[in-house]
C-alpha cells in the first residue's frame, strides 16, 4: 500500500500522566484517501490529530508524510479546529488571506493570492460574507470559513477535528456534501475526527475505530467500499451502507461501550 | 445556501423604502429606547436638585442651594471662555490647561506602559522580576509622588505631568501584560500551522488579541489621571481646574466650587467615554466572539 502518511508505533503521553493516552498506533494512509477516526469522547482523537498536525510531540514512534518525518506544525497539514478558531478581529476574507499570504507568498503574486482567496471562499460558498467578521456569521458559516482557510494553504493532508460537531443536523448534512465535493474536486487527503457514525460511513474510504483510553489503540479498521459520488438519500437504504453502519455501532456500543456510561 | 440568498437584499438601504408596514417599525423602536435612556437620569437630576434646594435653604445651611449657585456663579456658568488675564479666566481655559497636562502625561504613560506590558507579558523572567515591584508601586497614592517629583524636576509643570504619568502607568502595564499572556491557545495553534513567527506573529496575533485588555488598562489609566491632576494642581498652583477650586475655597466662593466640580465630573466622564469608544473601534468584533 502507498504510504503517503505513515503513522508508526505512535505513543503519546502527557507530562504527569502515568498512562499514555495513545499506545502504539500504526496507520498508513494513501494519497487522496478519506479516513475517519471515531471513538468515545476523551479517548484521544484530538490528541492523534494534533500529533499529525505537529502541534503535539510524539512520546514514542512518529509520523512520516511523503517520506519526511513530521517535526512541527506546517501548512502542508492544514487543520480545521474543533471550534473553528477564526481570528475575530479579521473579516472572513482577511482570515483566509492571512493564511494565503503566509504560506503561498513565494508561489503567487499579490493579485493571484487575492484571486485564490476568493476562489476558496467561493468553494465553500461564502463569497457573500467575505467582508463580515466571525462574530457576525453563524456557526456553520464559521466552520466553512475554517475549511476555506485550511484548503487555501494547498495542504497535502487536510485534518478535520469534528468539523461539524457543533452544528444542527441540516447544516451538518449540507457541509458534509460540500466536503465530499471538495474532496472529489481537489483530491486532497483527509483525516477527519468524528463522533457521528453516519457521517463517518458516508464520507470515508476507511473508518479507524479507537478503543477507550487511556492506552487507546486502534480497535478495528473498516473499509467502506461504497462507490463515489455518494448520495445520502440513495445510500440510506443501501445494504452495504447499513452493514458498515451496524459494524461501527456494534464496535462502539457493544464491544467498547462508553466507559462513562458503563460506570454509571 | 439557497435560503441565504435573499439575505443581502434585506440588509441593503433599499429595504427602507418598502411599504408602510416596514417603515412603521423603526419609528417606534428608535424613539422609545432613547426616551427610556434619557428620562430616568433627567428625573433623578431634577429630584436631587429639589432635595438639595430644600436641604440647603434652612437658616443653618452651610452650603449654597442651587438657586444661589446660579445667581452667584452665573457668569462662570454661561461664559466659560472669558479671559481677563492672570488667573481670572473662564472655566474652559482652566479645564484646557488641566487637559493638556493629562494629555501629555497620559500619552507618555500609554506608550511606556504598553511597551513595558508587552515586554513583561512575553518574558517570564521580566514578569517574575517586575511584577511584585509593580504591584507594590501601583498602590502608592498619586499625591505621594508629588514631593519627590518636585524635588527631581524643580518646576511645577513637569512635576504635575510626572504625577499623571506615574499614576496611570500601572494599570496599563498590568493589563497589557495579562492580555499578552492570555492569547488563546487556539490562535497560537493557527499561527503555528501557517508558520507565523517572530514580529509578524506579534503584530498579527498577539497585539490584536491583547487589544481589549490594553484598552481596559487605558480606560482605568485615564480615570486615574483625571483624579490625580485635580489633586496635584491644588498644590502646585497656576492655571488649571484643580487650582481654580483651591483658589475658590480660599476666597470662600462655594458656588464657584460647585460649578467647577460639575465640569470636572463631566470632563472625566467624557474622557472615559472617549477611551472606551476608541477601544470599541480598535477591537471591533474581538470581544463579541
Ligand atoms: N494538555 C493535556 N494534558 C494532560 N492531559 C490531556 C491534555 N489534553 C488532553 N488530555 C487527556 O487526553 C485524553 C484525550 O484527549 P483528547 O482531547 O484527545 O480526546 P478526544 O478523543 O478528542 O475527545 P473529544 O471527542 O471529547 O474531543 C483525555 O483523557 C484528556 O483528559
Ligand atoms: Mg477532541
Amino acid at each position: 500500500m502507498d504510504r503517503f502518511l505513515d503513522i508508526s508505533q505512535l505513543s503519546v503521553a502527557f507530562p504527569k500522566a502515568p498512562v499514555p493516552v495513545l499506545r502504539e498506533i500504526d496507520l498508513q494512509i494513501a494519497r487522496g484517501e478519506y479516513v475517519s477516526v471515531i471513538g468515545h469522547s476523551g479517548c484521544g482523537k484530538s490528541t492523534l490529530l494534533n500529533v499529525i498536525a505537529g502541534l503535539l510531540p510524539a512520546t514514542a514512534g512518529g509520523v512520516v508524510l511523503e517520506g519526511r518525518e513530521i517535526e512541527g506544525p506546517g501548512p502542508d497539514r492544514a487543520v480545521v479546529f474543533q471550534n473553528h478558531s477564526l481570528l475575530p478581529w479579521l473579516t472572513c476574507y482577511e482570515n483566509v488571506k492571512l493564511a494565503v499570504d503566509q504560506t503561498l507568498s513565494k508561489a503567487m503574486s499579490r493579485a493571484e493570492r487575492s484571486d485564490w482567496v476568493l476562489e476558496n471562499l467561493a468553494l465553500v460558498r461564502m463569497t457573500h460574507a467575505k467582508d463580515k467578521r466571525p462574530s457576525e456569521i453563524s456557526g456553520g458559516m464559521k466552520q466553512r470559513i475554517g475549511i476555506a482557510r485550511a484548503l487555501s494553504m494547498r495542504p497535502k493532508v487536510l485534518l478535520l477535528d469534528e468539523p461539524f460537531g457543533a452544528l444542527d443536523a441540516l447544516t451538518r448534512a449540507h457541509l458534509q456534501d460540500q466536503v465530499m465535493d471538495i474532496h472529489a474536486s481537489r483530491g486532497t487527503t483527509v483525516v477527519m475526527i468524528t463522533h457521528d457514525v453516519d457521517e463517518a460511513v458516508l464520507l470515508s474510504d476507511r473508518i479507524v475505530m479507537l478503543t477507550n483510553g487511556p492506552n487507546a489503540r486502534i480497535g478495528e479498521i473498516l473499509e467502506v467500499d461504497l462507490p463515489r459520488p455518494r448520495d445520502r438519500l440513495a445510500l440510506a437504504a443501501d445494504p452495504r451502507f447499513v452493514a458498515a453502519r451496524t459494524a461501527v455501532l456494534e464496535f462502539l456500543h457493544t464491544r467498547h461501550a462508553n466507559p462513562a456510561l458503563a460506570a454509571a | 445556501m439557497n435560503m441565504l440568498a435573499p439575505k443581502p437584499a434585506a440588509t441593503t438601504p433599499a429595504a427602507l423604502s418598502t411599504p408602510a408596514d416596514f417603515a412603521a417599525l423603526p419609528k417606534v423602536s428608535r424613539l422609545r429606547p432613547v426616551l427610556a435612556q434619557l428620562l430616568p437620569p433627567l428625573l433623578v437630576v431634577v429630584a436631587l436638585m429639589a432635595l438639595w434646594q430644600f436641604a440647603a435653604s434652612g437658616p443653618n445651611a452651610t452650603l449654597p442651594p442651587p438657586s444661589k449657585v446660579w445667581t452667584d456663579a452665573r457668569d462662570l456658568i454661561t461664559d466659560p471662555f472669558f479671559d481677563n488675564g492672570g488667573l481670572d479666566k473662564g472655566l474652559f481655559w482652566h479645564l484646557l490647561a488641566s487637559l493638556q497636562r493629562v494629555a501629555l502625561g497620559f500619552a507618555l504613560a500609554a506608550v511606556a506602559g504598553i511597551l513595558v506590558g508587552l515586554l513583561i507579558g512575553t518574558s517570564d523572567f521580566a514578569m517574575r522580576g517586575l511584577d511584585p515591584i509593580f504591584q507594590v508601586l501601583r498602590t502608592v497614592p498619586p499625591l505621594a509622588w508629588l514631593p519627590l517629583s518636585l524635588a527631581a524636576f524643580r518646576e511645577a509643570q513637569p512635576s504635575a505631568i510626572f504625577v499623571i504619568f506615574i499614576t496611570s502607568i500601572w494599570p496599563i502595564i498590568i493589563n497589557t501584560a495579562v492580555g499578552v499572556r492570555n492569547v488563546p491557545q487556539d490562535y497560537r495553534n493557527v499561527a503555528a500551522v501557517i508558520r507565523l513567527r517572530g514580529p509578524a506573529f506579534f503584530w498579527k496575533i498577539v497585539l490584536p488579541a491583547a487589544a481589549p485588555y490594553i484598552f481596559t488598562g487605558l480606560k482605568i489609566g485615564i480615570g486615574l489621571s483625571w483624579l490625580a491632576i485635580i489633586a496635584a494642581e491644588m498644590l502646585i498652583g497656576g492655571v488649571g481646574i484643580g487650582f481654580f477650586i483651591w483658589d475658590a475655597w480660599n476666597s470662600s466662593n462655594l458656588s464657584d466650587i460647585i460649578v467647577a466640580l460639575t465640569y470636572v465630573g463631566l470632563v472625566g466622564f467624557a474622557l472615559d467615554r472617549i477611551v472606551a469608544l476608541a477601544g470599541r473601534f480598535a477591537t471591533r468584533g474581538t470581544s463579541a466572539s
